[in-house]
């Protein structure tokens, strides 16, 4: 009778273990769908941007637009977006001479003097890959790709470990010093969720910048890519980047 | 009298102390994971929401057009026509929204324009660009209209 009481006990506190915990589980896997941004269907979209060398003049516009925009710090650090002049000397394209003066914000200097010299302008920005080393390293999941094709930073989530701005290939992601986590490009996506453009497209004067929907059959980005020889930065990484540059020298890196 | 104990009790207490520990662990799991984790990837989907969810500071062409259509309208045959009007005027969806309350203020003309227009070695080809020779040292406005700068 003893030890039937005491087998009892053990089975039935067993038991109650497992119903109390497995109730409190049951209750957070159950929970509700996060709410989506009214009217903004994330799978009919998929964004990228064409950029087109021959047109850029290194304004500084979408620099300065950008910083406006996304509350970027306005150290010479921080750029989610930044613009470099390139000098490559005729018959030594491996050695181009790239400047990056508080990256294109306050626009460039004139350039010193020198013959034969090709120059010309390179906005960069994250590149949204399809197949992104950053998200591939993040040891938490705080770095992802949305349906829509952007690469995006959740920053309750981000340990600031840094694996993911030492992954970029591009350097276009930095630790914001303010949260000590990553940010980057987001592609404006809260101006993509509302229907508006990017601000660096918004504000680019000569329409050097422009966003496409890749998915959109009737996006300009289509015949720019089908009538322009256009080029990725870095192909031989296959990051399956999004930006693409129509004119791209290829000293650029 | 005590029963010797059966010969497999040794691993019943073992499979019970691991059931035990997983049901722990699953039960501290699901209070730390995220709602929704890993439901369109490895990754929790407020986050997305949350950077949709930010302030803007430009408000769009067409929102300027709504009022200002006589400008878009000049705007619209010159060289000019695809400068967006938040890239001279900086962004103003606060204007936007509340156009009584807050009135741009213009930037100081020749640094605006030089802005664009300076040369500097690197303009593509055909861009208009100029340097300190040009105009005379008269002020840009004495020959252009900025929102159509064609000269007539």
């Amino acid at each position: 009778m003893k030890r039937n009481r005491r087998e009892f006990l053990q089975h039935g506190g067993v038991l109650l273990l497992l119903t109390g915990a497995s109730s409190l589980a049951w209750e957070h896997v159950a929970a509700g769908e996060p709410e989506a941004a009214p009217g903004y269907d994330e799978t009919a979209h998929w964004w990228a941007m064409a950029i087109d060398i021959e047109r850029c003049i290194g304004c500084g516009n979408c620099v300065r637009a950008c910083k406006a925009e996304n509350d970027v710090p306005l150290e010479p650090f921080y750029f989610r977006t930044w613009v470099e002049r390139y000098a490559v000397p005729a018959g030594d394209p491996e050695h181009p001479a790239a400047e990056s003066p508080n990256g294109g914000f306050d626009g460039f200097p004139p350039a010193a003097p020198g013959e034969g010299i090709k120059r010309f302008y390179v906005p960069k920005l994250c590149n949204h890959c399809a197949h992104s080393p950053c998200v591939q390293v993040c040891p938490v999941g705080a770095t992802f790709e949305t349906r829509d094709g952007l690469v995006l930073v959740d920053k309750n989530y981000c340990l600031g470990c840094r694996y993911c701005v030492q992954a970029c290939p591009y350097g276009c992601r930095f630790i914001d010093p303010r949260t000590r986590t990553v940010d980057k490009c987001t592609l404006c996506a809260h101006r993509l969720a509302k229907g508006l453009t990017t601000a660096c497209c918004e504000a680019c004067p000569t329409g050097a910048r422009r966003l496409g929907d890749l998915k959109d059959r009737k996006d300009p980005i289509h015949r720019f890519l089908a009538q322009r020889p256009v080029h990725v930065l870095k192909p031989h990484l296959a990051t399956g980047a999004k930006v693409y540059y129509a004119g791209l020298d290829g000293s650029v890196r | 009298m005590s029963r010797s104990p059966s010969p497999s009790a040794h691993l019943l207490r073992m499979a019970l102390l691991f059931a035990a520990g997983l049901v722990v662990f699953l039960a501290v799991r699901a209070l730390l994971v995220p709602q929704g984790f890993g439901r369109y990837g490895h990754y929790r989907p407020g986050a997305a929401e949350e950077n949709r969810a930010r302030p803007l500071h430009h408000a769009g062409e067409a929102a300027c057009a709504d009022c200002h259509g006589d400008v878009a309208e000049a705007k619209a045959p010159g060289p000019h026509a695809g400068v967006h009007c938040e890239a001279c005027h900086g962004p103003l969806k606060v204007h936007a929204d509340d156009p009584e309350a807050v009135k741009p203020a213009l930037p100081a003309v020749p640094a605006l324009c030089l802005r664009c227009h300076r040369e500097d070695g690197a303009k593509p080809k055909g861009f208009p660009a100029v340097d300190g020779s040009h105009g005379g040292g008269e002020p840009c406005l004495g020959c252009h209209k900025p929102h159509d700068p064609r000269i007539s």
